[in-house]
């Protein structure tokens, strides 16, 4: 698989949203009678990508989880903007780490689903769609039905998806997590790309330390106690500007964190 | 939108097995041309190509209509023999009319009203109520499955409902109705209604969450979900059991006919029985067996033509195409 060539994609021509300031204050997170967190203060700024890194089974799609509304808190507070957070909404969208798009329905149509959910009219749902699938780089796959995608394309069109519907905030559950090595860094690339014409603000879950370096305008380290711990990273979207030593120095400093 | 995506998956397909076959054509060629190593990329596809270049069909290939066919007519023709011989083995054949009496008597009844005015009657029925299970089916199986309020209020009462035949409401449906008519339609539907509901509830439960999750995040609220996760996802179940419906279906509007006796294939059948008009008999039973082909034929095809994003609708051309290969 190839990485597409996003950069010469048209910009996206809806205006872009401001992202959302998602804030976590003593939140008890998990399922009812089992908390996983306990007691997580997280404060992600509007536009921000954060990364959330942290050991298997330490909580990290359950913070997910709640921040897109599918698991209410079980206690403390969950706010976007200062308001509480209880129920999932179009403004903040979910990529999953399985394949969750619609399999009857054409990678088109996937797309599209966003969008006809907000009543945005044929025409403009049309060209918008068309729009996510060039900056993927699988207009070529319009027609196609999910299972006759690869699992990096199918990983893509969740991406477009996701974001077709112009959200403020992107909740990333490991979505590259089923890929092989090639394909990630390609999906890495491209998710900065996409991610450069938006304002949304993104959470980005991965048990990858390099991934979450590479990505992350900070990083939150879970631990398996529930708590979090913040690292900010350098240069934060100039990638280029990374020098290997920072790189290398980051890196370390997160695994010391998590203890490995 | 499923509609043309089939388009392209045909169109995809159709390009992709040529593919295969000039890459298996130019291996075969190469290995076996390896002397000839001037020769460029074009190989003799003749000979390693064909043999499994004709096998993927694009359609059912005729070879399989002939069969099916021949195994009809060797029935048939079974038939033919053992009655017009007359033979008598412990199983009576003596008295059992021949493929031709039946044809004779078809042939008669074929030409009068009354003939088609039962074969009308019997389908007006069954489409009645399958439709009238179809739907109350998928509702019913659908919200059993998504609530469990509802589950509490109507699964207890349907549970106890469902082991009694269809058939055995006849007294139910003499008291119940003003009408005969209303009571073969009552039979037909709750013979349907069952299979319909309970493959519906069995799906609906089993879809996958991260489907509802996705549309939920979308915004989607709680019948956007129902109508763009929860019924397409959960199609392949519910043809399941309109397919097993629509045959429950026959048999209980057939014999609702015979013990209430207002018209239809299945009074006809039994009135032929009682005046000893055995040929009758038979012209009602290849009645009915073709008229259940075609309309449980109907369903299967619709059920196929809404299931095509099925990744494995269409795989017996090639499974078959590998029988062949492997059996030289």
């Amino acid at each position: 698989m190839t990485t597409p060539d996003v950069a010469t994609a048209p910009a996206v021509t809806a205006p872009a949203p401001p992202g959302l300031r998602l804030r976590l204050d003593g939140a008890v997170l998990g399922r009812p009678g089992a908390p996983v967190l306990h007691g997580l203060d997280l404060d992600v700024a509007p536009g921000e990508v954060r990364a959330v890194v942290g050991p298997s089974g330490c909580g990290k799609s359950t913070l997910l989880r709640t921040l897109a509304g599918l698991l209410p808190a079980l206690g403390g507070r969950v706010t976007q903007d200062g308001e509480p957070l209880t129920r999932p909404a179009a403004d903040r969208a979910l990529v999953f780490q399985e394949d969750a798009l619609l399999p009857w329905r054409t990678v088109h149509a996937n797309v599209e689903l966003p969008l006809v959910i907000r009543g945005v009219p044929r025409a403009a749902r049309r060209a918008r769609t068309a729009e996510w699938l060039e900056r993927v780089g699988l207009t070529d796959h319009a027609r196609r039905l999910p299972h006759q995608l690869s699992g990096g394309q199918r990983q893509r069109v969740q991406l477009a998806r996701a974001l077709a519907g112009a959200p403020r905030a992107v909740l990333m559950d490991e979505p590259f997590g089923a890929l092989d090595a090639q394909t990630r860094a390609g999906m890495q690339r491209l998710l900065v790309e996409v991610l450069r014409g938006t304002h949304a603000t993104v959470v980005f879950v991965t048990h990858d330390v390099d991934e979450a370096v590479f990505l992350g305008d900070r990083i939150a380290l879970l631990d398996g106690a529930g708590t979090a711990r913040v690292l900010d990273v350098p240069h934060p979207r100039e990638r280029a500007a990374h020098d290997a030593a920072t790189t290398v120095a980051l890196r370390r400093r997160v695994l010391e964190s998590l203890g490995t | 939108m499923t509609t043309s995506a089939e388009g392209s998956t045909a169109s995809a397909e159709g390009s992709a097995v040529p593919d295969k076959e000039r890459t298996e054509g130019s291996a075969g060629g190469s290995a076996g041309g390896s002397t000839v190593a001037t020769v460029p990329v074009r190989p003799a596809p003749a000979t390693a190509a064909a043999p499994p270049g004709t096998a993927p069909p694009r359609r059912r290939p005729w070879p399989r209509y002939a069969l099916r066919a021949a195994s009809l007519l060797a029935a048939l023709g079974l038939w033919q023999l053992l009655t017009s011989l007359k033979v008598t083995l412990w199983l009576r054949f003596a008295q059992f009319p021949t493929v031709t009496q039946v044809a004779h008597a078809f042939a008669g009844r074929l030409a009068t009203g009354s003939y088609w005015q039962d074969l009308t009657d019997s389908l007006t029925r069954i489409l009645t109520g399958f439709a009238l299970a179809a739907v109350l089916g998928v509702a019913v199986g659908t919200a059993i499955a998504r609530s469990p309020l509802a589950s509490d209020l109507l699964s207890p009462v349907l549970e106890v409902l469902r082991p009694i035949p269809a058939i055995a409401l006849v007294p139910v449906a003499i008291l119940l109705f003003p009408s005969n008519e209303q009571g073969i339609v009552f039979i037909t539907f709750t013979a349907a209604f069952f299979p319909v509901m309970v493959s519906t509830r069995h799906t609906v439960r089993a879809l996958t969450p991260v489907w509802e999750e996705a549309v939920l995040t979308m915004g989607g609220g709680r019948w956007r979900v129902l109508g763009s996760v929860v019924l397409p996802g959960a199609l392949p179940g519910i043809l399941g059991g309109l397919s097993v419906g629509i045959g429950v279906s026959w048999i209980c509007v057939i014999s609702a006919e015979m013990i209430s006796g207002a018209y239809g294939v299945g009074y006809r059948t039994w009135q032929d029985y009682t005046i000893v008009d055995y040929p009758g008999v038979f012209v009602g039973m290849t009645t009915i067996g073709l008229l259940g082909w075609l309309t449980s034929t109907a369903v299967e095809l619709a059920g196929r033509r809404l299931t095509r994003w099925l990744p494995r609708t269409e795989n017996t051309a090639p499974s078959a195409h590998l029988i062949r290969k492997g059996t030289p």
